[in-house]
């Protein structure tokens, strides 16, 4: 069998507390192929951003590892492209520039500087962004400036490109506007794309397999969803189609029945407790 | 506290031009309004008072004696021209008499007028600021970037920040007398113990605003370095130094404030050349028109003081990044 192009084994991470360590993840096990798109999909808290920043490098695993090409990741770098949530531009330097800084800092000594320029303008037309090249992040709205978070990873030219909940912060109908770029662009590039989300729609129409996660602590994968999807996917005419409406049911019954979040409400225990009711008494005879 | 200013402001700039100039009008007859007020109440005020100079003066002898001043300057340059053509033409004399002659070129030596003594005391203060500045800064960084810097620092900076420029002053005026020993000085030592008094005293602000805006870097940011993996120098310039830009500035607005400040008080307390000089010799000499030119020189001090606060926010508007800030 052929090796996996990424590879999560044994990947876990525990906090140090007052209270001795806490375990937020352990035993993710993933192979991931060439070309394969990856979303991490689970409640918010059961460690998704945790899987992400082990394999961006930005954190250090407590035990197992992130093996990237046979080789073992420990640090950040550029070819493991982030794309963040809050789109991360330098605000003080304008589009063009901002894609600039990492494709100045990856081809280093690699491309000279009309090859540099033509690369950074090739990115910004991928994502649609070349009539606002000269423009600052403040002055463009939140979709574009994901647009040019986007080209500034894809610039990277990453072997995977993580995706940090990329859409959460837009408006609907800019984000499915963003996913059908994404998919055109995947389409062209054919990345290895590890995704977060919490849009099961998005998941369901990017991905490739979608990796449940399980609460944490200690969170994991809980399953893992094959999406046979034919390419392209045209999301108005899956609408109506009976397995992707099937893909979107499992992942539901997976985050709303098997997984179901208990919202645990510490603050309203001591008031209770001041005002001593029949119930609470009856109980504490119980728990004594 | 300035949510409702920077409304106002905003509303301000899609405001028709005539409502924008009406506007401007009445802020303009405010302020004249404020002053005018001041102004007559100090008249009023002033001539009951007494003192040992005679009666206190008000602004009309306030403004007689700006002139006077300006007087004087004019005929201590009318003297220092003549002063230099009279040596040029006795050298010419010489020379044509013996074409050996050796010629020496005196500088004037005239007593220093207000507005010398102003263009000292700038010239001093912009020297003390800066090197403060060129301190404060880079050390602001390298503290601010590492946490360990800063708990090692911190005590320090806490302890000698609060310290009076009138105490710096004999130590520093004792350490320059003996480490700057030198047959031909560049510098006046009296310039040099001004110039130090004032960096002392001036650095802090601009230091830890420093240490603040680096060590508030967003983390998003700090991740974009990690994965791109800037050096360490590249990381300072690009993410750090331009994100520290508006903290920086605040800290060199309130040093060159203080800076100024400083300085009037160590000239007067160690009779360096400049305004503070200027302020002492006059309560000294003790003439009827000393209380006026100390009154002048009150106003120029304040005056100076605004326009290098001004200075200083001009620069920080072109320098920001972020121009939808509204600075004041």
């Amino acid at each position: 069998m052929q090796k996996a192009h990424l590879e999560l084994s044994q990947l876990g991470i525990s906090f140090p507390t007052p209270k001795g360590p806490f375990v937020a993840l352990q035993n993710v096990n993933l192979d991931i192929g060439k070309g394969e798109f990856i979303s991490l999909i689970g409640h918010s808290g059961c460690g998704k951003s945790t899987v992400l920043n082990l394999v961006a490098g930005l954190l250090q695993a407590s035990s197992g590892g992130v093996i990237l090409n046979q080789k073992e990741v420990n640090a950040p770098g550029p070819e493991r492209a982030v794309v963040f949530q809050n789109h991360s531009l330098l605000p003080w330097l304008s589009v063009y520039q901002n894609v600039e800084l990492a494709v100045k800092q990856v081809f280093r000594g690699q491309k000279n500087k009309t090859e540099m320029r033509d690369w950074i303008e090739h990115n910004l037309a991928l994502v649609q962004m070349s009539h606002a090249r000269d423009k600052c992040p403040a002055e463009i709205s939140g979709g574009m400036k994901q647009r040019v978070g986007i080209a500034r990873a894809l610039a990277m030219q990453p072997q995977v490109l993580l995706m940090d909940e990329p859409f959460g912060a837009l408006d609907a109908l800019t984000r499915a506007h963003l996913q059908d770029s994404l998919m055109e662009i995947q389409a062209r590039l054919n990345n290895t794309v590890i995704m977060i989300t919490h849009d099961v729609d998005e998941a369901v129409l990017l991905s490739d397999r979608i990796v449940m996660m399980t609460n944490g602590p200690s969170a994991t994968i809980g399953e893992i969803l094959q999406i046979e999807l034919p390419r392209p996917r045209n999301r108005i005419a899956l609408a109506d189609c009976a397995t992707y409406n099937h893909y979107r049911h499992q992942v539901l019954s997976f985050l709303y029945e098997k997984q179901r979040k208990v919202e645990v409400l510490p603050k309203a225990e001591p008031v209770k407790a001041a005002v001593a009711t029949p119930e609470l008494l009856a109980a504490q005879e119980k728990r004594a | 506290m300035s949510a409702i200013p920077t409304q106002w402001s905003r509303v301000q700039r899609y405001l028709p031009a005539q409502q924008q100039l009406q506007n401007w009008l009445k802020q303009s007859l405010l302020s004249a309004a404020g002053i005018a007020v001041f102004v007559l109440l100090w008249q009023l005020l002033a001539s009951q008072i007494t003192t040992s100079l005679g009666s206190f003066p008000g602004p009309v002898q306030v403004a007689q004696q700006w002139s006077g001043l300006v007087a004087e300057h004019k005929a201590e340059k009318t003297r220092e021209a003549a002063f230099y053509q009279r040596q040029l033409e006795r050298n010419a004399a010489s020379l044509a008499a013996n074409p050996d002659a050796v010629i020496t070129v005196r500088p004037y030596s005239g007593r220093p007028t207000f507005f010398s003594q102003i263009f000292t005391s700038l010239y001093t203060v912009l020297t003390g600021f800066v090197l403060a500045s060129i301190l404060a800064i880079p050390a602001g960084i390298v503290i601010g970037l590492s946490p360990r810097l800063y708990s090692a620092f911190n005590p320090l900076i806490q302890l000698f920040k609060p310290v009076s420029p009138l105490a710096w002053l004999p130590l520093v005026t004792i350490l320059v007398s003996a480490l700057y020993q030198s047959e031909q000085p560049l510098f006046a030592r009296s310039f040099l113990v001004s110039v130090f008094t004032v960096t002392l005293c001036s650095l802090w602000p601009t230091l830890l605003n420093t240490i603040v805006g680096v060590s508030n870097i967003s983390p998003d940011l700090q991740n974009v370095s990690r994965v791109l993996q800037l050096n360490w120098l590249t990381h300072v310039r690009r993410i750090v130094l331009p994100s520290a830009v508006p903290m920086i500035f605040t800290g060199l607005r309130l040093s060159l404030g203080i800076a100024w400040m400083v300085l009037i008080a160590a000239e007067m307390l160690a009779q360096n050349p400049g305004l503070g000089k200027f302020v002492w010799d006059e309560f000294q000499n003790g003439s009827s028109d000393s209380l006026s030119r100390i009154c002048v020189a009150v106003l120029v001090i304040g005056l100076i003081g605004y326009a290098l606060d001004r200075l200083m926010l001009q620069l920080q508007q072109r320098v920001n990044w972020d121009k939808s800030a509204q600075l004041r």
